[in-house]
């Protein structure tokens, strides 16, 4: 269906509206290179190792200091002296080239924190030196992740090319049972359309379904689509989404012209104005491919170890013993994870045998758990906590597995070794299900240890 | 560490061969992400937990073959950095993980998709790849490739992404 050079007077997708704003052009087709101006560009820890890539171009400043944000949060606070090193060169770097968004140990993952931030917008173009950056999808936004030699280029240059990708269309109905999170519908369709389902491909969601799921869950099921190979994931945003990022806006007055609130404005107002700024794909746009799911069928799902595509329902597992259980990352370590874990934990105990780590995405996450009593309640569980960011999710920071040791976890990836040494093994999971294996020991449907 | 083979011309080298879905975690470990960056610091661990003895093993010219998805995961760049400077020159796969793409054609390491190539090489087997004429010779086999675009190949001529951009700078 899809057409290399359409005429572009055609409806167009979610992903050519974006890309042809960004490159300032009327519009474009399909498969054509556009030199893209992105309207934020995301670093994290790595921000040092690309400075000192843009260092060898001789420019005294960075091209797009007010475009830029940078968070650390891979390893955090430093495990290391080498560790701590990288953390100095990121600030001092920060400080010398004026970055307008910078955020601190502590404060979380890049992800979560710019969009708690609201500092992507609807049909913003981001930029990311890391691979989760089709994250900001469900705010509306383009995201897509690139290497850190392209990163240095676009801090010089403020520009990078770009292939207009094919755009895939799942549409979503029904919703979702008891037990049943959009990580279970993520692992579903990564499990029927493989790792490289969407490979190069735009992910556009669309249907009745998107309506009822909460925004934070949104939020993990846009970020999944990484693991299916997608360039970038899309998501329609409603007025939930116009309200969550206008509350933030006046929270955080000052920012750029056009990308803020006036002091004394109305949420509304701003709200209308996010609404207007969005870009939709049209109605009719080509899609390569489409898909529908019924979310009432969704059942939970649990990804074997070392690939996210070789996924089982929760019950065909049950002999499978867990010595670690971990809650946390840019997938599942916001507000209503921990929800669910509490739900699942409090008045509980983790199995002999089996540990419980939890590292909130963010300090606002962190800090609402605290305040609704669930840390206490998870603690007396028998869970550790760590500092918000990715924690072990990527085998930087506490946490990490140890040979032969299985880890059920609510993160992304079970690659070889991700988590530590080569020869651990890890299962995904929905934060529900991770809870109640920890509290089984095994892994088990929550109904199991809730019932 | 071997160092990297100039891959504007044509090379000669051995087929590596590995399977589908090879992530940019088990090509180039996490754990060593923020730590290690340098060329030289990070050849030694190319494919570490993949295959540990690659590295002894790769020479100049190698060439890795593969099925789908080849780079998937992480946006990591030393993914790519890693193999160029243990020697190898051209990852041939089926499909490639886009950011892996990117990254290997920008530091100079081709990615070529070509499932016929795929398909008849052989593990330890001879190859030739000639990035001039868009060709993977064997004996007397030949397996045709897209012709990278122009842009692609003056970027590679140029030494990649940063060296050409340093150019473009500096005549801006
Ligand atoms: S939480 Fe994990 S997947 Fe997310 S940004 Fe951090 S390391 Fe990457």
């Amino acid at each position: 269906m899809t057409e290399h050079g359409r005429p572009a007077d055609t409806a167009r997708t979610f992903a050519q509206k974006v890309l042809a704003r960004a490159a300032g052009e009327e519009a474009v087709a399909v498969g054509q290179i556009a030199d893209a101006r992105p309207d934020i560009v995301l670093s994290h820890d790595n921000t040092a190792p690309i400075a000192e890539i843009w260092r060898q171009f001789g420019q005294e400043r960075v091209s797009i200091p007010e475009r830029m944000a940078v968070t650390l949060d891979h390893a955090v606070p430093a495990p290391t002296v080498r560790h701590a090193q990288n953390h100095a060169e990121v600030r001092a770097f920060v400080a010398e080239q004026g970055v307008a968004h910078f955020f601190e140990v502590g404060r979380g993952i890049c992800h979560q924190v710019l969009s708690e931030e609201a500092v992507v917008l609807p049909g913003d173009l981001i930029l990311g030196s890391d691979s989760h950056t089709p994250h900001f999808g469900w705010l509306g936004a383009f995201g897509a992740g690139v290497g850190r030699s392209e990163m240095a280029v676009i801090w010089a240059t403020g520009e990078l090319w770009l292939r207009v990708p094919e755009s895939i269309r799942i549409r979503l109905e029904g919703a979702l049972g008891e037990w049943v999170t959009t990580k279970d519908v993520a692992l579903t369709l990564i499990g029927d359309l493989g790792a490289d389902g969407a490979l190069y491909r735009s992910v556009e969601f669309a249907g009745p379904g998107i309506e009822g799921l909460s925004l934070d869950s949104r939020a993990a099921l846009v970020n999944m689509m990484a693991e299916m190979g997608a360039k970038n994931a899309y998501m329609p945003p409603d007025g939930e989404v116009f309200r969550y990022l206008a509350e933030r806006l006046l929270a955080r007055p000052g920012r750029r012209a056009g990308r803020g609130a006036e002091p004394g404005e109305a949420a509304a107002e701003v709200a209308a104005r996010l609404e207007e700024r969005e870009l939709r794909p049209d109605p009719g746009a080509a899609y390569a491919a489409g898909h529908k799911l019924d979310l009432s069928r969704v059942e939970p799902r649990v990804a074997r170890p070392h690939q996210v595509d070789d996924t089982v329902c929760v019950g065909e597992l049950e002999s499978v013993r867990v010595d670690q259980a971990f809650i946390g990352t840019c997938t599942n370590g916001r507000i209503e994870d921990l929800g669910a874990v509490h739900r699942v934990m409090a008045g509980r105990r983790t199995a002999p045998g089996t540990r419980m780590v939890i590292v909130p995405a963010s300090s606002e996450v962190w800090s609402e758990a605290l305040s609704r009593g669930w840390v206490a309640d998870l603690a007396a569980a028998g869970a550790v906590f760590g500092t918000p960011g990715c924690g072990p999710c990527m085998g930087n920071h506490l946490g990490v597995l140890a040979p032969g040791e299985v880890c059920i976890s609510s993160a992304n990836r079970n690659f070889q070794g991700r988590m530590g040494d080569r020869g651990s093994e890890v299962y995904l999971a929905s934060p529900a299900v991770v809870a109640a294996s920890a509290v089984a020991g095994r892994i088990v449907h929550p109904r199991e240890v809730t019932e | 560490m071997n160092g990297p083979v100039d891959v504007a011309r044509p090379f000669r080298g051995r087929v590596f061969r590995y399977g589908d879905h090879v992530n940019t975690d088990v090509i180039f470990p996490g754990r060593y992400t923020y730590t290690k960056s340098r060329p030289e610091e990070v050849a030694p661990h190319a494919l570490e937990d993949l295959d540990p003895t690659f590295v002894e093993r790769v020479r100049p010219g190698d060439v890795i073959v593969a099925g789908w998805n080849w780079g998937c995961g992480s946006s990591r760049e030393q993914a790519a950095v890693c193999l160029r400077y243990a020697g190898v020159g051209a990852v041939v796969a089926r499909s490639f993980g886009r950011i892996f793409y990117r990254n290997a054609l920008n530091n100079g390491l081709l990615a070529i998709v070509c499932p016929e190539a795929v398909d008849a090489l052989e593990d330890g087997g001879d190859v030739e790849v000639d990035l001039e004429a868009s060709a993977i010779r064997r004996g007397e086999a030949v397996f045709a490739f897209s012709p990278f675009s122009p842009a692609v190949r003056s970027m590679i001529a140029a030494g990649g992404l940063i060296e050409q951009t340093k150019r473009r700078l500096a005549t801006a």
